[in-house]
């Protein structure tokens, strides 16, 4: 894994907050007996002491709020969940990590399954579900085999099943791999897929809470929100409210990637900046300046250097007119061509468009066409008009979130940096910005492949 | 919005909805019932949101995204920040919508799609079926915007594939709005199509081991909003603007679903599902929508036919109606009718009357089908003349439906799809006898009261009981088949008086009520008068103007048939196949003896062939007339191509009246619909209940009858033959549609686990009795009744009367004729 954590290298402690990553650097996070040594399943027990409604309220006390990019507040969706229903409850976990440039739950789930674990199964007893479920996107096969692992392993340490540690309490823990569709980060998507279906999104209403996996009440969580559930437990909702900022409680994994000098994960409070980020990554790559970023991944307005010093959390960046998202910190340097990233994104949301809508559907396919000839400097008078204007016919018109994601970089995009859409007229982009200068690696030769393509 | 009371129809009260809700759309306030969509809500102000997906009888899905409106106030003082898809969102008090009409929001956001939707699709309207009556066009013209601002490239696929035998896709002009999927899987349960791969290059998807042969597939050609579907034999056939539609009613079953018949020059091209919500809402069957060519070929008789020797010579009409009037004077009163299943009610009733008043006889029958004695009664107490019983609203409101012998997927689909739909949205119970759960039966989440045929009296005599339960909000269902299992018309009448449940009968045919109403069997004069009340022979013959009608009973069909065998009757016979009959042979022995034999036909059959004279009538869409269906509902239409060269049934009737010198009376069907109406129905007594005693067994022919489940007859096990029609068969009136032959059910036999592994039964069985055998491909149905064998009655050359000479409930052999067992698929017949 390239990834770096932060505790392991890093001096300045008073910025990071390694909760959720503490023990990322450990000889064998994932086995159960080091995760054990490191206190795991102590909340459990803890949880295990106190009613369901209890647990709702020092969620809910925490301010935790959903790490999957809306942010909603984790305890008050579980509260959603109707007590006369009597159909089985479920509590499904998220996993479907596809977006660009969105890496913190895979290397959760690879470095430490049992926070997941431990999450899950006191969330599903917060809730009242004996069935819980982890969607893994299906390309990370060697995540859903470590969690399977370490799923084995908490069933035969009575973590898992039934009557857990002589409580009573039955949960059972389903790890699915998904088919390899980003559509299926979509919660409903996600539901028609764990049945067995294609995944699509759902007509809401009957949202999930009521009516979600086989039309019973269903919670759906990110992975990071339920890994955050044992601290919280643990130490207490004042503990956890005590990081962050006033709307925006805790600690979060900042994931950093792109033109940094040092990429990987960041646990810190909530409301941390870009600009503290980037010192403790190493700043971007020498010689270079940093052109623009992603908040929260490639669904998530882009920003300028203007914005560094915002607040990275939830109102920060929706003041910026951007979004938190999965708080995946894009950062792109001056070899950066703004038209051929956008491509390159608007081309993943095309592939990744399910098709059950017109907007999605046929507005991508359109979008890169236009983009297409952008790069090539065959760009026309009025392309970047349509463009936009296209973006008004796609945005808030769709079924779901994903066009709305799908447009937000171009709309930014054009705001930012209108000029270079304006180059596209007469000038391809691979003449403005040659493409290998913004590499950050050249592909390997014959001769470098002997030697490994990662130094 | 007021509602007027419908002078015509002042016995449907008009109650007030207290339900109502008022919101306002594009300024104009407007009350609706709750749970309207916007979409609807919006119609009622006259302003209509163009719309793909979106189909009143579909479940909502919000996918072609085309009806966004503007809610500026969602009914709590908060509005909608997005546009949002009307056909979605249910309506709230207070609520404010803004259509196209009125925001400039939402008729960008139409325009911004209407444009995405046409940027893929190909501009071959000119060649395209659906140009010229295509929602995509009309809207676009209507909503969308002059021009494209699409530059790129088209999403293009090689030009249409099959989906089916009958379906074509062509996957350009596909606008993705799920409308044929959706269907396929509410509306018929089949869910055998569905979109696949993502993105701009989903499509319209099959199945190969379920392929879509399903009974109602033709109905996503008609809900498709472009030209996407297609039918394979309808293609580039003609153009909507060169068609003339005319409303009709379907002839190949006793639903009588709305129909629209387009023709152009003289020629049927197409039949559409017409829309009547009493009746069939907005669906028909393929049997309906595509086999209507059977009688144009080139075997319809165009001129009258007169046996010279050995041959068929043609004749003029003159010399004709001569022959037949000399035929039967010299028969006298030695005459008996066989009007079939097929006429229209105005025809029927021309029959009737000829029978009666012209010819001097009772002996007129219906039933060109396995019948009986117990039949006749129960025809004659229960059914005729008792008007509209209950209907398909009564059937989706009902509290729980019982099915007797009547599998509605394979012979009422109109029913089905009723029945469907009432279990989707009510939770309607049915259950049904029958000796396996079909696959229809599963998808109206019927259950299975597993019954021998032959023994449902037994079986309605233990009901209610288990888990049906019947009260005065339930329907028992009676089809015809129960004709074939003694004493179970009885049963079920008496089931109905104990529980309080209504009871209707299901015939088969399109004709056969009407037949049934106007007087079409030997007991019976029209409006359910019965020959034997002398008061009622006098009502009708004072209507008839004549001195007096015939007293004593006549002959029901079988019997016709066997006086006729011995050269003792002269036989008047409209649109009948011997192969019909439980006795093929007799039938034609009978034809073939009859002392004198007139056939009133369309098509060269088997009983023109064996005719004396031949007299060509006119064809279903040739004529006006009606039918009566299963409900006791008039079902009127008018001719689709008057044609004054050829006669109908009733006109050849009055010239053979006036040249035996009598006088029909009537000769036009709009006459003989008014003679019936002045008739009415008959208010004196009834015929009195059928009173069959259980074990009391009607005369069926030929066939070996069991006395008890699994009998051992002699050294070899026998079972029980149960066997209906499937839609798709070898009728006559699917001839030469290759296309919609292509969608037939599997031919098979059945027999449960049990019954196979006990006789030891292989891959494909051989079915026997002492008249022959058939030969099947063999499927166990894990819950099929023990001591049974299903197989198709009319499977195309396997005819279980020809062959077999059989009827439901004899017993037959079943021995294997190759190994290997297979089990029945998870989902039932659609290989």
């Amino acid at each position: 894994m390239s990834e770096q954590t932060a505790t392991a290298e890093q001096p300045e402690v008073d910025l990071l907050t390694p909760v959720l990553s503490r023990n990322w650097g450990d000889e064998r996070a994932w086995k159960l007996t080091n995760y054990e040594h490191v206190g795991g399943y102590r909340a459990l027990r803890k949880a295990l002491q106190q009613t369901p409604d209890a647990l709702v309220e020092t969620v809910k006390a925490s301010g935790l709020r959903g790490r999957g990019g809306a942010g909603f507040p984790t305890g008050m969706k579980w509260s959603f969940v109707p007590k006369d229903n009597p159909n089985p409850k479920y509590l499904v976990i998220n996993a479907d990590e596809s977006e660009p440039g969105t890496c913190k739950d895979i290397p959760l789930m690879m470095a430490s399954p049992h926070t997941l674990i431990e999450g899950a199964i006191i969330s599903s007893y917060a809730i009242g579900a004996e069935f819980a479920f982890i969607y893994v996107r299906g390309e990370v096969l060697h995540v859903a085999r470590r969690l399977q692992q370490a799923v084995r392993e908490a069933y035969s340490a009575g973590y898992l099943g039934k009557n857990i540690l002589g409580t009573g309490v039955n949960v059972d823990l389903v790890i699915h791999s998904g088919a390899g569709a980003y559509i299926c980060g979509e919660e409903t998507a996600l539901l028609d897929s764990l049945e067995g279906r294609r995944g699509q999104p759902r007509l809401r209403p009957p949202f999930p809470a009521v009516a979600g996996l086989y039309a019973s009440p269903t919670v759906i969580n990110n992975v990071e929100s339920i890994a955050s559930v044992p601290c919280i437990i643990d130490n207490g909702a004042d503990w956890f409210s005590s990081m962050g900022t006033e709307k925006s409680k805790g600690m979060t994994i900042y994931s950093l990637s792109g033109h940094v000098q040092r990429p990987g994960q960041f646990e810190a409070p909530m409301g941390i900046t870009l600009r503290q980020l980037l010192e403790l990554s190493g700043g971007i790559r020498a010689g270079h300046e940093l052109k623009f970023w992603t908040p929260g991944g490639s669904s998530t307005p882009i920003l300028t250097p203007e914005h560094i010093d915002l607040p990275l959390d939830y109102e920060g960046m929706a003041g910026a007119k951007s979004m938190l998202g999965t708080k995946a910190l894009q950062c792109f340097d001056d070899t950066t061509s703004v038209v051929r990233t956008t491509l390159r994104w608007v081309e993943f949301y095309k592939h990744e468009s399910c098709g059950k809508c017109t907007p999605c559907r046929e507005g991508s396919w359109w979008l890169v066409q236009i983009l297409m000839r952008l790069e090539a400097g065959h760009g026309e008078e009025g392309d970047i008009e349509k463009l936009l204007d296209l973006c008004d016919n796609i945005g808030g018109r769709s079924f779901c979130a994903l066009a709305d994601g799908a447009v937000a970089c171009v709309t930014s995009a054009v705001q930012h940096f209108r000029d270079e859409f304006e180059q596209g007229f007469h000038t391809p982009a691979w003449e403005l910005f040659p493409y290998q200068k913004s590499a950050l690696f050249s592909l390997p030769t014959k001769e470098k492949a002997k030697e490994g393509a990662h130094r | 919005m007021t509602v007027t009371a419908d002078s015509k129809n002042s016995g449907a009260e008009v109650t007030p909805r207290e339900d109502l809700v008022t919101l306002t759309v594009d300024g104009i306030e407007v009350s609706v019932p709750k749970g309207t969509l916007v979409i609807r809500a919006a119609e009622l102000v006259g302003t209509a949101i163009p719309r793909f997906c979106d189909h009143p009888l579909l479940d909502p899905v919000g996918a072609c995204r085309q009806c966004l409106v503007d809610i500026p106030d969602a009914g709590n003082g908060r509005g909608f920040p997005k546009p949002q898809a009307s056909c979605t969102i249910e309506v709230a008090p207070g609520m404010v919508v803004n259509t196209q009409v009125s925001s400039p929001v939402a008729k960008k956001a139409q325009e911004g799609m209407l444009e995405f939707l046409l940027m893929n699709h190909p501009l071959d309207c000119p060649i395209c079926d659906k140009g010229g009556e295509c929602p995509l066009q009309n809207q676009s013209v209507a909503n969308g915007a002059a021009e494209s601002r699409y530059e790129g490239v088209k999403r293009t696929y090689p030009k249409p594939i099959n989906i089916s035998s009958q379906i074509l896709l062509d996957r350009e002009r596909c606008v993705l709005c799920a409308r044929c999927t959706r269907f396929s899987e509410q509306v018929a349960g089949d869910p055998f199509i569905a979109l696949v791969e993502r993105g701009a290059l989903q499509q319209v998807g099959i199945y190969e081991e379920q392929p879509f042969k399903s009974y109602f597939s033709g109905n996503t050609i008609q809900i498709c909003p472009v030209g996407a579907l297609t039918s394979a034999v309808y293609r580039f056939r003609s153009r909507p603007f060169d068609l003339v539609s005319t409303p009709s009613i379907a002839e190949h079953d006793a639903c009588g679903a709305a129909i629209r018949v387009d023709h152009r020059r003289g020629e049927v091209m197409r039949r559409l599902a017409g829309d009547d919500p009493e009746v069939n809402e907005e669906w028909i069957t393929d049997r309906d929508r595509f086999a209507f060519r059977s009688f144009r070929g080139s075997d319809r008789i165009t001129q009258p036919l007169v046996r010279d020797g050995d041959v068929l010579r043609p004749a003029s009409w003159p010399e004709a109606i001569d022959a037949v009037a000399a035929g039967l004077k010299k028969a006298g009163s030695q005459v008996g009718v066989l009007t079939g299943g097929r006429l229209t009610r105005e025809n029927a009733y021309g029959y009737a009357k000829f029978a009666r008043a012209v010819l001097g006889t009772n002996s007129i029958d219906f039933r060109s089908r396995p019948s009986s004695a117990e039949e006749t009664d129960f025809l004659a107490h229960a059914v005729a003349g008792t008007g509209l019983g209950v209907t398909y609203r009564d059937l989706e409101n009902a509290s729980a439906v019982l099915l007797v012998d009547l599998e509605p997927e394979e012979e009422a689909g109109t029913i089905f799809l009723r029945l469907r739909k009432a279990h989707r949205k009510n939770g309607l119970k049915v259950s049904t006898l029958a000796p396996y759960l079909t696959n229809g039966g599963a998808k109206m989440g019927a259950r299975l009261v597993a019954t021998v045929p032959g023994t449902e009296a037994e079986v309605l005599a233990s009901l209610p009981g288990g888990e049906v339960e019947l009260d005065g909000r339930s329907v028992i269902l009676v089809g015809e088949r129960a004709s074939s299992a003694p004493g179970a018309l009885t049963a079920a009448l008496d089931l109905a008086g104990r529980t309080g449940a209504r009871l209707a009968w299901v015939p088969r045919r399109a004709g056969d009520r009407g037949a049934l109403e106007a007087g079409c069997l030997p007991g019976l004069l029209p409006g359910g008068r019965t020959v034997a009340d002398a008061s009622a022979r006098i009502d009708t013959q004072t209507t008839w103007a004549v001195n007096s009608l015939p007293a004593e009973p006549g002959l029901t069909a079988d019997a016709m048939l066997a006086q006729a065998a011995k050269g003792e009757l002269a036989l008047v016979v409209a649109g009948v196949e011997p192969g019909d009959f439980a006795d093929p042979d007799a039938v034609r022995t009978g034809l073939e003896e009859a002392s004198f034999l007139v056939s009133l036909e369309a098509r060269i059959s088997e009983v023109t062939e064996r005719a004396d004279v031949v007299l060509p009538v006119a064809l279903m869409e040739q004529q006006a007339g009606s039918f009566v269906n299963w409900e006791g509902r008039e079902r009127s239409f008018d001719a689709v191509l008057p044609d004054r060269t050829t006669m109908t049934d009733l006109r050849v009737l009055a010239a053979l009246a006036d040249a035996l010198g009598s006088d029909l009376g009537v000769r036009t069907a709009p006459a003989a619909a008014a003679e019936l109406a002045e008739l009415g129905v008959w208010d004196g007594g009834r015929a009195a209940a059928p009173s069959t005693s259980l074990g009391e067994r009607p005369s069926t022919p030929l066939g070996e009858r069991s006395s008890g489940v699994g009998t051992t007859g002699g050294d070899e096990r026998k079972l029980v033959l149960a066997t209906w029609r499937q839609m798709i068969d070898a009728s006559r009136s699917n001839d030469g549609e290759e296309a919609l032959q292509g969608t037939a059910h599997a031919v098979v036999a059945r027999v449960g686990k049990r019954t196979a592994q006990d006789l030891d039964l292989g891959a494909s069985v051989r079915v026997s009795t002492a008249a022959g055998s058939l030969e099947f491909d063999l499927v166990v149905v894990p819950d099929m009744v023990d001591g049974v064998v299903w197989i198709p009655t009319n499977a195309p050359g396997r005819s279980v009367t020809e062959h077999l000479r059989a009827v439901a409930g004899d017993l037959v052999s079943v021995t294997t004729s190759s190994p290997g067992i297979q089990e029945q698929a998870e989902e039932g017949e659609g290989a």
